[in-house]
């Protein structure tokens, strides 16, 4: 069994306005110099099979289809053992 | 006109939108359960608004793989109209059929108000009782109706006449890119919007400026 991770972020150009709102209050709790935040998504499952590569591509799909929005995120795709 | 009025887990504006429909002559209304997918008996596909599945992973992505949402494309594509309000749209974006995204408001804060709203397309089945430059009355509640896609995709949308409504630019409560807030297909046949035009249909209910939506859509179906 192979552990699924996909992280998903809002691609660079996408104004995120959370991560903006997130380091305004590190700057009130005094960490003054953060910068760029950024807040994404994480997304595991468990996947009943050895094969990598067909969890890879199963993964891949998953995340186009579904997972993360092509129009403002992309994703990352990570395999781990369960 | 028969409308159906699709219901997902956590549609709430349904029975407003059904209640709405009512309000034509000529037109009639029947609830459809997101597992159904035969929607031939229906002239005019409506999506309500609300909060389908709680908004989780993004607003209507969930919505938008129900299975009702291949007989929704079926549909489109062969010509019939459909129209989804606030969450509808966000499912429509998500089901990709109208293009772009809806991001968080920029205020990160749940507007509901009343705002004026700028008719930008008149030539379309579901504003043809508008004329061009109207400014409506209509109310807005939604936590995610800031419109956002890339340059190409604007500039396409302009030149296609493809936005029918816009938020006027000194008065954008939520940030969308040119105060995009209503949109349609190039076909013209889909149409989201993020005000609501079924809770403006009654002077009681604070404005009247929605009905002419529905009855532009009557009188497509009628022609």
């Amino acid at each position: 069994m192979l552990k699924g991770v996909i992280t998903v972020m809002l691609q660079p150009n996408v104004l995120d306005v959370q991560g903006q709102a997130v380091q305004g209050a590190l700057k009130h709790l005094g960490f003054e110099s953060v910068e760029k935040v950024r807040i994404g998504r994480q997304i595991e499952m468990i996947l009943p099979t050895e094969d990598r590569e067909a969890a890879r591509l199963q993964l891949r799909e998953m995340a186009e289809q579904l997972l993360a929005n092509p129009v403002i995120e992309d994703f990352q795709i990570d395999i781990q053992e369960a | 006109m028969h409308c159906a009025v699709l219901v997902f887990p956590g549609s709430n504006c349904d029975v407003d939108l059904y209640k709405a429909i009512l309000q034509i002559k000529g037109a009639t209304a029947e609830y459809v359960w997101h597992t159904d997918t035969d929607l031939d008996r229906f002239d005019v596909l409506l999506i309500p608004g609300g909060f389908t599945y709680g908004d989780y992973l993004r607003p209507g992505a969930l919505a938008g793989v129900s299975p009702v949402i291949a007989s929704v494309k079926k549909a489109a594509n062969s010509g019939k109209l459909v129209l989804g309000i606030c969450n509808g749209f966000q499912i429509l974006i998500e089901a990709g059929l109208l293009p772009g995204a809806l991001l968080p408001n920029q205020s990160l804060q749940f507007i509901c108000d009343v705002v004026p709203v700028k008719v930008v397309q008149s030539k379309s089945p579901f504003t043809s009782s508008y004329n061009h430059g109207d400014l409506l009355r209509l109310p807005i509640a939604h936590g995610s109706g800031n419109y956002y896609c890339d340059e190409v995709t604007h500039q396409e949308l302009e030149s296609n006449g493809q936005i029918a409504f816009s938020f006027p630019p000194e008065n954008n409560p939520n940030g969308s890119l040119a105060g995009i807030t209503g949109l349609l297909n190039e076909q013209r046949n889909v149409l989201g919007m993020m005000p609501h035009p079924e809770r403006a249909v009654k002077q009681w209910l604070g404005s009247t400026d929605g009905l002419r939506l529905f009855q532009s859509m009557l009188e497509h179906h009628t022609a």
